[in-house]
């Protein structure tokens, strides 16, 4: 290849982007940051909690190898093991470096990193920015990207689109169809690889925590070009959020990590404010049914708990289907210093203070455990060969997916403050492989015909004036909402098959109605309206992508829960027992009366589950629709066993 | 009869529109049908679906721009009823109406609400507004601080540059390139951070040429309008006081 610097094009300005467009930079490399809008403002900012790692600060005897294992159980085992592995072995370092970056994380009183409790795990591993970290996190990378800026080695294209990938003949990514949000003008960006660092799907539901350029639409575009998208159906639902009418705002799951208690009234329809109801006739459900993790039981078990209480029990609060979250008992100072981010998000839009009275909480779509297939290398050892092309790269060759908008590192059921570990771990971490990709590529991009491009962009320009020249009778943003409530009704906390197969139907027709969109403003200039629909037409496909995952995967695993399929595990069942089972099968004959009743036959119930489902789904787009396959998961560390928290 | 919403609350927006940065300004009043906790944002959502004005005249949907929804991002700073706010977390129950929608004016109007606000990122850049570090490579721990020096920074480094106070700002202007309250308050923030301090005298330099601290009339609402109750007149002071010992320093050393 010609002695020019490697240009990598990376889609997305979040936390994944952007540790990415650093590493790029200090690598002597060039790079073009594509954001839909500034910078600063991306979706990243929303996380409040925290980030993991497994400093041990606290002395609890903590380790990476025991944030590895909590994570693989919080995924129900659905993850890659040596990638998660690998990721929680980084963590440490992931954290000094943002320290060293200057994020204000909260300290200890010698002046080191403070850490706080989190779900699904009974460490103290969360570093922490009051309730902002995910906004601090953001803007101390969008620092040091800025600083690259400054001396030239970093392009921002922001108010830009990405709308496509250039593939070359042998179907090789060589760089992206952009779209100017202002001058709406389409136009191709030759690199030498792409990276889609691109976020959620959380508006395939329209209410959601997520932020509203949570399309999933560039993620949903490699899909229709061509490449593997992972576990779909995988949709975590945060157990706590407030109602909107134009989102559901997420309240951090630090509220319980820093004692937060979730209560109803023992007596249905109790109307009396929280306050004046006595401790013995309030309903800590967590707390009772698992003694141990209690308030911080992982997002997939206390979503259905809340679930089960309002809608089985009808003990939602005055009959509504909400549950109080109570930080009440603690001290005005202490909130305001840990949590007083999502406590003024509270207050600013109920009018009421969490330090004087409970908050009333729901549960909210919140995150895609899946997304793009990406590869990854083993080093043999339980760990990742950093340097490996294979690293984060899609199906598509050259074009590589981290952050949110891959499939690999949570499984079936992400834990809380892994999100901003497994984005800025894939940021960092991809760059090598990125590099090795460019160093072993046969043909560079400068060898590639210009009709290449030029074909790109003419395809996305009549894309867009189609688009532009619809006249029908529906509304795009009113079809929009139709789709989230169709997947917001079928397709959240309980599943079953005969309404799975409902919204299947109801989206196809969602689909057709789509040909009589009316583009309701046509002008030149800054118009979102065509943009908008295309985003749609990737909503409804991704949409079609989940709905079918989850209606073929006939299992309870994780944030997928079909009642029908739950294999009733034992209460007093320990996982060990399990192991126990593995260990005296491999030497011969289970003696029944090894285990107390019932026992056995649930193991061997969860084994023959495991041996059908435990793989990762796979869709591809072929002939208009998307066509489920099964990959193996690598459970090469530890072994599977059945989750259990109380 | 039906259709008869005589009954009905409704919510009246009279809407400040401009379709490109050059062209001729207009307003436009819509009606849309009252919900309980509706915010700005959930009424330009519901002209989307609806894009017609209350004298049914069909139009194209108004722009704006927006994304966390949660007063976190910044993005949906416009004028409401005549205040810089957020348009998330304003409650259509906490204002008169007509609710009147006016993009800030003092960055450039991309289109009808929104804005063009690069020159807060540009002035990040003068001021250099980072960390200067070795590398991203594992070389340990970052510095120790303590608790109290993190409490005052996190409190600086909340600002999302939304604009709220340089559109109040009386010495900001389309025109001029005084840096503003929101820059200042980022020099001390970096100032105070133990290795980000080793830029310390470059930053103030930059602060102290035209368009710098001394330019600022000490009207103090930039303060007042702040989402996030940044201590910024603080900022202000304090930069005052840094540079007054810079230029000392200046004096003496060179």
């Amino acid at each position: 290849m010609a002695k020019r610097k490697k240009k990598i094009i990376v889609i997305g300005g979040g936390l994944t982007g952007l540790s990415l467009a650093m590493k790029i930079c200090e690598r002597n490399a060039e790079v073009v940051i594509v954001s839909y809008q500034s910078l600063k403002r991306s979706h990243s900012v929303c996380a409040q909690g925290g980030i993991n790692a497994a400093i041990d600060a606290r002395n609890e005897g903590d380790s990476p190898e025991n944030h590895f294992y909590d994570t693989i159980k919080g995924g129900d085992f659905l993850a890659h093991q040596p990638l998660v592995r690998d990721m929680c072995y980084q963590a440490p370092a992931i954290i000094h470096l943002l320290d060293r970056i200057g994020v204000a994380f909260n300290r200890t009183g010698e002046g080191h990193l403070e850490f706080r409790r989190f779900g699904g795990t009974l460490y103290s591993r969360t570093a922490f920015a009051g309730a902002t970290t995910g906004q601090q996190l953001v803007y101390a990378l969008d620092e040091q990207v800025r600083r690259f800026q400054h001396d030239g080695s970093v392009e921002t294209l922001e108010w830009h689109e990405y709308l496509g990938a250039v593939l070359d003949s042998q179907g090789i990514c060589r760089g992206a169809v952009l779209q100017d949000l202002r001058t709406n003008t389409v136009f191709t960006l030759a690199g030498d690889a792409v990276v889609l660092a691109t976020g959620g799907p959380g508006q395939v539901y329209v209410k959601s925590t997520n932020s509203t350029v949570n399309t999933g639409a560039a993620a949903t575009m490699a899909y229709l070009q061509g490449a593997k998208y992972g576990n779909g159906e995988f949709i975590q639902i945060h157990p706590t959020a407030i109602p909107g009418p134009d989102k559901l705002r997420l309240m951090s799951e630090s509220a319980r990590g820093e004692g937060g208690r979730l209560w109803v009234p023992r007596k249905a329809g109790d109307a009396r404010p929280p306050k004046s109801i006595p401790d013995r006739e309030r309903n800590y459900f967590l707390e009772e049914k698992f003694p141990l993790f209690g308030n911080l039981v992982p997002r997939d078990v206390a979503s259905r708990e809340i679930h089960d209480i309002v809608y089985n029990q009808h003990l939602g609060i005055a009959g509504e289907p909400m549950v109080y979250l109570d930080l009440t008992h603690k001290s005005r100072e202490f909130l305001e210093d840990r949590l007083g981010g999502i406590i003024d998000i509270y207050k600013k839009f109920t009018g009421d203070d969490p330090k004087d009275v409970p908050m009333k909480i729901l549960p909210a779509v919140h995150y895609s455990m899946g997304g793009l297939w990406t590869d990854y290398e083993s080093d043999g050892n339980g760990m990742i060969e950093h340097g490996s092309p294979r690293n984060q790269a899609t199906s598509i060759p050259g074009l590589y997916a981290g952050g949110e908008a891959d499939y690999q590192y949570h499984g079936a059921n992400r834990l809380g403050a892994n999100s901003l570990l497994s984005c800025i771990y894939t940021g960092l971490m991809m760059c090598r492989g990125i590099f090795t990709y460019i160093d072993n590529q046969d043909k560079s991009v400068d060898d590639i015909s210009s009709t290449i491009f030029g074909d790109a962009k003419n395809h996305w320009e009549s894309r867009l004036k189609e688009i532009k020249a619809m006249k029908g009778k529906e509304n795009p943003y009113q079809l929009h909402i139709e789709l989230g409530d169709i997947m917001m009704s079928n397709v959240l906390i309980v599943r079953e098959n005969k309404k799975l197969e409902k919204t299947i139907t109801a989206i196809d027709d969602i689909k057709t109605r789509f040909k009589d969109l009316n583009c309701v403003d046509t002008s030149d200039w800054a118009n979102p309206t065509p943009s908008f629909i295309n985003q749609l037409y990737c909503m409804i496909e991704l949409s079609r992508v989940i709905a079918k995952g989850a209606i073929m995967r006939d299992e309870f695993r994780g944030a997928h829960y079909k009642p029908e399929f739950d294999l009733k595990q034992p209460s007093k069942f320990d996982p060990n027992e399990y192991i126990d089972y593995l260990e005296k099968k491999n030497d011969g004959e289970v003696p029944e009366n090894a285990f107390p009743k019932g026992h056995l036959d649930y193991m061997k119930r969860f084994e023959a589950n495991n041996k059908n489902w435990l793989k990762s789904t796979i869709a591809e787009y072929k002939n208009d629709k998307p066509e489920i396959s099964y990959e193996p998961v690598d459970t090469s560390i530890v072994t599977p066993r059945p989750r259990k928290y109380d | 009869m039906k259709g008869n919403i005589v009954n009905e609350k409704t919510v009246k927006l009279k809407i400040k529109r401009q379709d490109k940065p050059n062209s001729k300004i207009y307003w436009q009043e819509f009606k849309i049908p009252y919900k309980e906790r509706l915010n700005v944002i959930a009424c330009l959502q519901d002209i989307q679906r609806n894009p017609t004005t209350q004298l049914g005249e069909s139009v194209n949907p108004v722009t704006w721009d927006c994304n966390c929804l949660e007063e976190t991002c910044g993005s949906c700073t416009m004028l409401i009823n005549g205040k810089v706010r957020q348009a998330c977390t304003a409650l259509i129950d906490s204002l008169e109406q007509p609710v009147i929608l006016e993009p800030m004016s003092k960055f450039p109007v991309v289109r009808d609400l929104q804005v063009d606000r690069s020159r807060m990122f540009e002035n990040l850049k003068k001021v250099k507004a980072w960390v200067e570090i070795d590398g991203t490579h594992d070389i340990g721990e970052g510095p120790i601080m303590s608790d109290k020096v993190r409490s005052q920074r996190y409190a600086l480094s909340e600002c999302m540059s939304c604009g709220c106070c340089l559109e109040a700002c009386p010495q900001f202007s389309l025109t001029n390139n005084f840096l503003g309250a929101a820059t200042f308050s980022q020099v001390r923030l970096f100032n105070l951070h133990p290795s980000g301090s080793m830029l310390k005298e470059e930053r103030l330099d930059a602060v102290m040429g035209e368009g710098g601290i001394t330019d600022c009339g000490n009207a103090q609402v930039c303060v007042e309008v702040c989402p996030k109750s940044i201590p910024l007149t603080e900022s202000i002071a304090d930069i005052g006081r840094q540079t007054t010992l810079q230029t000392l320093k200046n004096i003496f050393m060179k």
